[in-house]
């Protein structure tokens, strides 16, 4: 393995676990019925679709190489399917990439 | 040690016909494709699954290195995008807290936290007593992370036959997973503020500041719907 991209992998997971163990030192001691934990339940929520927003919209990677309108329309369309489909989460996911696969390549 | 029946009993959580398994398979077949394609071997792609486990900073470090980023710009960029796991676990280990369990299985599992554990052990805890949660939340993540793991082996043998439409089929999938998820979690008033403000407020600090986006869209986001949830009780 060459050296520069074990050390990157080394400091991506002391990045990524930091976060992971401080927050469960930190939950020692908070009782799952205190409003310290709905707070942090609303932040975890409230970050997962900032996340969410920001992969879809501002993506990095492959993604951004598609337009934005594939993306909404993926998006669009895919939430269509999965409150027609009775909140079903296969169908849409599976959905999603054949469509953005088409959107963007073949149609 | 561990409870076999209730690690079991998460480990095959991921086999319901809603897991996120496909979803988190499809994306690190795309994490596997993309390091082959950086100059990573086999060796590494899956020692990085292994060790970070995390799909958003992976994608960060990838970017990172290919711009040639310092070591420090990398920890930084994937502490800034991974910070959400801290909110992510206080909200989920108090659930699982039981006098009786040794703290090692706390500290050990914390590095299964990911959307996609989350989420499964979010919407199942209430059906285990507490005593055993934590034993269904190590086969839950440890399931997920083998399902990463196996994924982006595949991803690094297949990107040989993955053109960049694919890439991007599989790309979107996680997200579009996720989002259904969340928009599934929305039954009370604290997390549907929460979700919706956050799907606002991550694009829009973007413009103020990309790597403060996604922490401030959460913070601001989250704190907002936790005074309208508490309001709306009272």
């Amino acid at each position: 393995m060459s050296t520069s991209i074990v050390l990157a992998i080394l400091v991506t997971s002391l990045a990524t676990f930091s976060s992971r163990i401080l927050g469960v030192v930190s939950s020692e001691g908070i009782k799952e019925t205190s409003k310290l934990f709905r707070w942090f339940n609303c932040l975890a929520y409230s970050t997962l679709a900032a996340l969410i927003a920001r992969t879809i919209i501002f993506p990095v990677g492959v993604l951004s190489d598609a337009s934005y309108l594939s993306r909404l329309t993926v998006v669009l369309f895919c939430l269509f399917i999965f409150f027609i489909s009775k909140r079903n989460f296969v169908y849409p996911t599976v959905i999603s990439a054949i469509m953005m696969a088409l959107l963007n390549g073949y149609l | 040690m561990i409870n076999k029946e209730f690690f079991f009993r998460g480990f095959k959580s991921i086999l319901a016909p809603d897991s996120p398994a496909l979803a988190l398979g499809c994306c690190f077949i795309a994490i596997g494709a993309l390091l082959k394609n950086l100059g990573f071997n086999i060796q590494e792609s899956i020692f990085s699954t292994m060790l970070t486990y995390a799909l958003p900073g992976s994608l960060v470090m990838a970017e990172s290195l290919l711009v040639g980023a310092s070591l420090f710009n990398i920890f930084l960029a994937v502490w800034f995008v991974n910070a959400r796991l801290y909110p992510m676990a206080i909200s989920l280990f108090p659930l699982m807290t039981h006098k009786s369990q040794p703290k090692w299985k706390y500290y050990f599992s914390c590095h299964f936290i990911a959307v996609s554990a989350w989420l499964i052990m979010k919407s199942n805890y209430k059906n285990i007593e507490k005593k055993h949660r934590i034993d269904f939340w190590i086969g839950i993540g440890c399931a997920t992370w083998t399902t990463a793991v196996v994924a982006t082996f595949i991803g690094f043998y297949a990107s040989d036959y993955l053109d960049k439409h694919m890439m991007m089929g599989l790309a979107i999938l996680n997200p579009i997973y996720f989002l259904c998820m969340m928009v599934g979690a929305m039954k009370t008033i604290q997390i549907s503020v929460s979700i919706i403000l956050g799907l606002l407020l991550g694009p829009i600090f973007y413009f103020l500041s990309p790597e403060w986006s996604i922490l401030l869209g959460g913070l601001v986001g989250g704190t907002i719907a936790y005074f309208v949830g508490e309001l709306n009780v009272n």
